[in-house]
Order: structure tokens, then sequence, then C-alpha cells
């Protein structure tokens, strides 16, 4: 973890989230690479050290570092996402980790919306069962970039290379009817840190890297869209002082796309026309702006433009509509009303929806689409119609996840009860 | 060109959206502002948020009475650089008035009287979401935190109960009475702060710098000698090279013997260093849930 002045400059940041249930060793994995990569810290590994003593386990159970609250301990659960940091001299890691029991859906698809990786793990001795399709799919849903499937346990199948091969032919079969474009294979014991951070010198067979070497050096930079400019406006800076009298900003992170000076841009909804003046922050004027910085744009003229607005290139608008179909994931105990009314997120935008229809339910084991059963409860996945208030702007999720996705809130309660997925 | 920035400027841009969008959400929102170096980091966040404007909020300290005379000092000299509102929720004030009692024996803290003021001084102002520099490395129970985070009409914190977060849209819709607690540098760690209070060369107290000062040991803890502090007949004060990770109440903040007198020391020192940064914080060692009971009830 030691590191000097100019390699902490150049670190990137990689957020990741792992699949799968504790009886896949995924507790053990996550404690594996902190531990191997030295970033647990002395009083940690002390208090789980103690624990193990005192529940009588053999050795160090590396799994009691991403133990969970109380509440959970006391009701046997595990209340979502729990985020986890590590880095290595080249990079950040966030970990997004997630529970994998069936119905905690909803957490995978938490943890998936942030990620460029996901890392899922399939027990040597079992090989693809259910819930390793489940994952796969909610991955490819949620558009996540890098997939990577640990195999984990080969201790416990002599480290074999038939049974590795066997497994990647299964993961192969299914997932060329997911949505999916990169997909990497490590044999691993998570239990004794074989090809975890150190290479495993029980399979020889194995030409691949270490999966922290594969963390490390998998290619990043193009997991945002850099083609389609879009900056979804955010709040505007006005100054109101002397120096800055004139001063109109409008400040927001660039979704899509590079924005230059000198730009022509649109903004939406009015379709009015202007030149991007300046790209401005705190450390000065920015030649270029693009994912995922936030900036402060302004235009030459002065456009009214406000929050829940679009900047956008005059050739290059996204759908502007407010009929539109997702894919949803439903969050809450109360099933989703079919003609029911919500709020809803999109970008910097707040509107209100109707569900128009729901067309069909994917069950998330075979794929199989269900039109008869139409009642969406938590954890489950649909296609629905819906209408907004107002028109919002859009690209497929596939293109861009950003403006692509949105959540839908209970209009008495405010909770979060749906995520979408624009088709 | 390269179109990619570094771990530091993704977080700095995450940060600096949250801010934003904390300002755009909600109608009163206050930054907390402990004297520490995240909420120190948070209000240099805030004036690149919304640069070339004032940070349009006002501030926020919750003051035990029992802060480093170097804290309050930093404090008030950046609030005035900064032209913004300071709020003081005095600990010494509610107990001057009988409203709370004051801890007494060897390890009397304020630290738990502070949630009582600080919910207090929230409802006396109306504000609806109070921005705080919790990290999610810090300790197991902030890990599962929001960046959002709803509390009730009495400011507790339902781990069950917390809206899930995706994408970067963040729901801050709410119902009367109820509020948020919102953390910008969630996704920070220990070392990133550092490395970034590096690269950025954003003005510290030298508390966090090591210096000589009169300090003693207790349960294997160095803490700073001062008036606040009832001693123990055999603990004995000697002058000591430290510099505190963390800074709090002066009564249970804990130090570190220190060489380290340069920010570039103390990445070093921090990058290499075993013990978590909270270890030295008797308040999390009353229980091993105790954060989490704290958080319960309304401790940020």
């Amino acid at each position: 973890m030691s590191q000097n002045n100019s390699e902490y400059h150049a670190m990137d940041l990689l957020r990741f989230t792992t699949a799968g249930s504790v009886d896949d060793g995924k507790s053990t994995l996550i404690g594996r690479l902190l531990y191997d990569s030295k970033s647990i810290f002395e009083d940690q590994y002390e208090a789980i050290k103690e624990t193990s003593e005192r529940r009588g386990e053999e050795g160090v159970n590396l799994a009691l570092l991403t133990d969970g609250l109380k509440a959970e301990r006391e009701q046997g659960i595990t209340i979502d996402v729990a985020y986890r940091y590590f880095s290595t001299p080249n990079r950040k890691f966030i970990i997004a980790d997630t529970p994998g029991h069936i119905q905690y859906t909803r957490n995978m698809v938490t943890g998936a919306s942030t990620a460029n990786l996901a890392l899922i793990l399939i027990d040597a001795r079992h090989g693809v069962v259910e819930q390793t399709r489940r994952h796969s799919f909610i991955a490819s849903l949620l558009q996540i970039p890098h997939i990577v499937i640990c195999v984990n346990k080969m201790d416990l199948v002599d480290y074999s290379e038939e049974v590795f091969d066997k497994i990647k032919k299964q993961v192969s079969q299914f997932s060329s009817k997911l949505d999916v474009n990169d997909i990497h294979f490590i044999p691993i014991s998570a239990l004794n840190g074989d090809n975890v951070v150190n290479k495993s010198e029980r399979m020889d067979w194995y030409e691949g890297t270490t999966l922290l070497y594969y963390l490390e050096n998998v290619h990043i930079g193009s997991d945002h869209n850099f083609i389609d400019c879009r900056f979804p406006v955010q709040h505007v800076i006005r100054p109101y002082n002397d120096e800055y009298h004139d001063y109109r900003g409008y400040a927001g992170r660039v979704a899509g796309g590079i924005f230059k000076k000198g730009d022509k841009v649109m903004t939406l909804p009015s379709g009015f026309t202007s030149k991007i003046a300046k790209i401005d922050t705190y450390d000065g004027e920015l030649d270029a702006a693009f994912p995922p910085q936030s900036v402060t744009i302004l235009l030459e003229d002065d456009l009214d433009t406000s929050r829940g607005d679009m900047i956008v290139r005059e050739n290059n608008v996204p759908e502007i509509s407010q009929d539109l179909d997702i894919m949803v994931c439903w969050f809450n105990e109360q099933p989703l009303k079919p003609k029911g009314k919500y709020k809803l997120q999109h970008t910097t935008k707040d509107v209100r929806c109707v569900i128009k229809e729901i067309l069909y339910k994917v069950d998330i084991n075979t794929l199989h689409r269900d039109q008869e059963n139409l009642t969406i409860r938590m954890n489950d996945i649909a296609r629905i119609s819906i209408r907004t208030t107002k028109p919002l702007f859009f690209d497929s999720y596939r293109k861009n996840r950003i403006t692509g996705s949105l959540i839908l809130i209970d209009e008495q309660t405010n909770e979060t009860v749906g995520a979408g997925m624009i088709i | 060109m390269r179109y990619s920035i570094s771990h530091l400027k993704e977080l700095e841009a995450e940060s600096i959206f949250i801010l934003r969008e904390v300002a755009a959400q909600f109608e009163k929102p206050v930054l907390m502002f402990s004297g520490g170096k995240d909420s120190i980091l948070m209000t240099y966040l805030a004036k690149k948020a919304f640069y070339p404007a004032k940070i349009p909020f006002p501030f926020m300290h919750i003051d035990t009475g029992h802060n480093f005379p170097e804290t309050m000092k930093f404090r008030d000299n950046l609030m005035e650089e900064l032209g913004v509102k300071l709020i003081v929720g005095s600990v010494q004030e509610y107990i001057d008035n009988g409203e709370l009692k004051e801890e007494t024996g060897f390890n009397a803290s304020r630290n738990g009287l502070q949630t009582h003021v600080l919910l207090a001084t929230l409802e006396k102002h109306k504000f609806d979401a109070a921005m705080g520099g919790a990290r999610r490395d810090e300790e197991k129970a902030r890990a599962k935190e929001r960046f959002f985070s709803h509390r009730d009409e009495f400011g507790e914190w339902n781990p069950k109960n917390q809206r899930p977060e995706l994408w970067n849209l963040f729901n801050g819709h709410k119902n009367m009475g109820e509020h948020f607690r919102v953390f910008p540098i969630s996704n920070w760690t220990e070392l990133d702060v550092w490395q970034y209070i590096a690269l950025e060369k954003i003005p510290i107290p030298n508390l966090y710098l090591s210096h000589k000062r009169p300090c003693f040991m207790r349960d294997g803890i160095v803490l700073a000698e001062s008036d606040v502090i009832n001693k123990r007949p055999e603990e004995k004060v000697e002058e000591m090279t430290v510099r505190f990770r963390t800074i709090g109440d002066m009564t249970c903040t804990g130090a570190s013997l220190s060489d380290a007198d340069t920010i570039e020391k103390i990445i070093e020192e921090v990058a290499a260093t075993r013990i978590t940064e909270r270890g030295g914080r008797s308040d999390d060692k009353r229980s091993e849930t105790s954060m989490e009971d704290r958080k319960k009830g309304g401790y940020f």
C-alpha cells in the first residue's frame, strides 16, 4: 500500500459489485482481497481473530470482516449493500457487496447500477446453479461492462482443469443468450488464496492472471459514452455580485460525450441553439468536459435554461417523449399498481408518471417471459409502458446508463419503489 | 488526448454532484462543521461546487465546549474567509440551563450530549438536510450508510428503512417533519482525503501535524493534557511528540506518537499504518456496536 506522491496522482477508480451467497465463499473472497492486499488494519484483524477463536473456528475467519450490523446479526439477515474500499498502487477499488439470496434481487440491482465490473462466484463443486443464471442476467440487464466469473473452492475439486473447463462451457452456453460483451474466468480458492492476489502453484494448467491482477488492469477507459453529448442541468450558478455581474453558469455532471468550448449546442426542451462560451471550474477554464466530470457550462446567449433541462449537440439529440417502455425492477413490499401514478426521477428532472401497461414479467431463473401473472412484487423484473406528465430527454439504457435510467417513487411514502431501464 | 480522470478527481466530481443536488433539492440545507479534516474537505468541495458564487447554505457547529483551542481558531478564520453564516449549538448552554446533565467520573465525556443539541438545533432552525463529513471506510455501521440518509421526525436512523440508491439518482422527497443527513464524501477513504489535501494544498489545523505537547496515557490511548479531563493520580503528564488522526472532543480524541510533520509524511504514515483511524477514539470503544447505537439515536 505504500506509494509515493507521483503514483497516486495517476491512479484511477474501479467500482465493482460482488454476487454470490455466503456458501459460495463471497465474504471469504472479499476478506482475502482485503487481507492479501494489506488493506485490513491490525485492530480489525485482531477483532475477527478473537471472534473466530471465541466461536471455536479453525484459523481466522476472513468472512467476519464483512459481517454487518447488530440488527442484521440478531435477525440473521443482510440489509442490502455494504461498501468496502481498498487500493493498490495503480487503482482504487470500491466494492458494492450485496447478499446473493433470491429475495435480494433488488440489492444486486442497486450495487450493479454504479459498477464497472461484476464479480460472480461459482462453487466449483456445484457448477452453474440457478443463482449463477440470475446474477448473470442482472449483470447483463444493468449493462455492467465487465464480468468476471470466479470458480471458487478449486481446492475441493483437486484443482481440476476439467471441472473448470466444464463450468466455463456451461456459463458460455447460457451467457450467449444474454447481452454481455466481456466475460472472463478465473479458477480460485478464496480460502487458501490461490489466484486471488498470489498466483496458485497448484494450478499449473491455468495460464491466466490472478483476480487482483485482472481487477488492476482491466480497461475501464471506455466504460462511459464519449459519443453522444448529454449535459443535464443540475443547478444554475448566479453569483449576484459586482465581479460576476452577468455570470449565469449551468452546473452539472457530464452524462455523455465530449463538450468543447465553441461547440454549437442546443438546450432542451426549448430547442434554442447557442455556443459554449466557457467550461468553468474552480480550478480554471477547461477546453473540454467529459463523463464523469462535474463542471459549469456558460453559453453565449441567455436561454433561460434551468434545472431539469439538458444541453446537447444540435445534430445529436436524445429521444424526447412522454411515452416510454422500460424494464423495471420492483423494490417495495407494496406491489406495482397497474394504472397507478408515481413520482419519477430521471437525470435532474422530476416528473410524475402513470403505469399504462404491464407487458410481461421475466422469470429471472429461466429468462421466460410471463404474460399471465402480471402482479409485480418486490424483486420482480418486468417490462412496462409508462406515460410521463412532461417529456423526458433520454437514450436507451444500452446506449447510456445515465440518461437511460430512472427511479419510481411512491407518492405517499416517498420511498424509492422501482428502478427503471429505458428500452 | 486521453479522456480519463484520476481517482481523486472522480471522487471530487461525485462529491460536487452531491453538494449541488442538495442545494437544488432542499429548501434549508446546512453543512455540519466539526473542525476536523473531513469537514474541512467538505467545505473546500462546496467552495468548488458553487464557484464563483458563494456557498449557498449556512454552517453549523455543535460545540461541546471541550474542543481544542486550535480547532476553534481555525473554524472562525475559515468562516470569515468564506463569508458564510455559522450557527453554533452549544452543549454548555444546555448544561447551564439544566436541559442536559454532565457525565461524571474519569471517563466523563460530552460526546453523548452532542446528539441532543444537534437534533434540537436542527429543529430550531428547521433545517431539512444536514450534510456531514462521515465516510464509509471509517466504521462498519457507516459502510451501509447512504449518500442521502433518511431520518424520521425524531431524527432517528432506521437501517432497515433506508431508500435504495441507484445510479446517480438521489431521492430527497420527504414528508413534513422528516429530514435528511447527506454524506457527500461517503466514498473517500482516509488515504484519499490526505492525498487530496496534499494535491490541492488545503490548509488544515496544525493539530494534524506532529508537534510536542503535554500528554498522558490512559487505557493504551495517548490523551492531551487539558483542564477538561479528570486525571487519576497515577496518570503522569509528560511531553510527547504527537499528532492527531481525528479531531474531536479533547476528552475522547487520542493522539498518536508520530514524527509526521508534513502532509506527505502523513500520507506515508497512513499508507503504512496498521490501525484504523477511529482506533484512538474512546467513544467508539464503549461497546462493539456503539457507533451503530449512536447513529440510530441521531448521531452523525
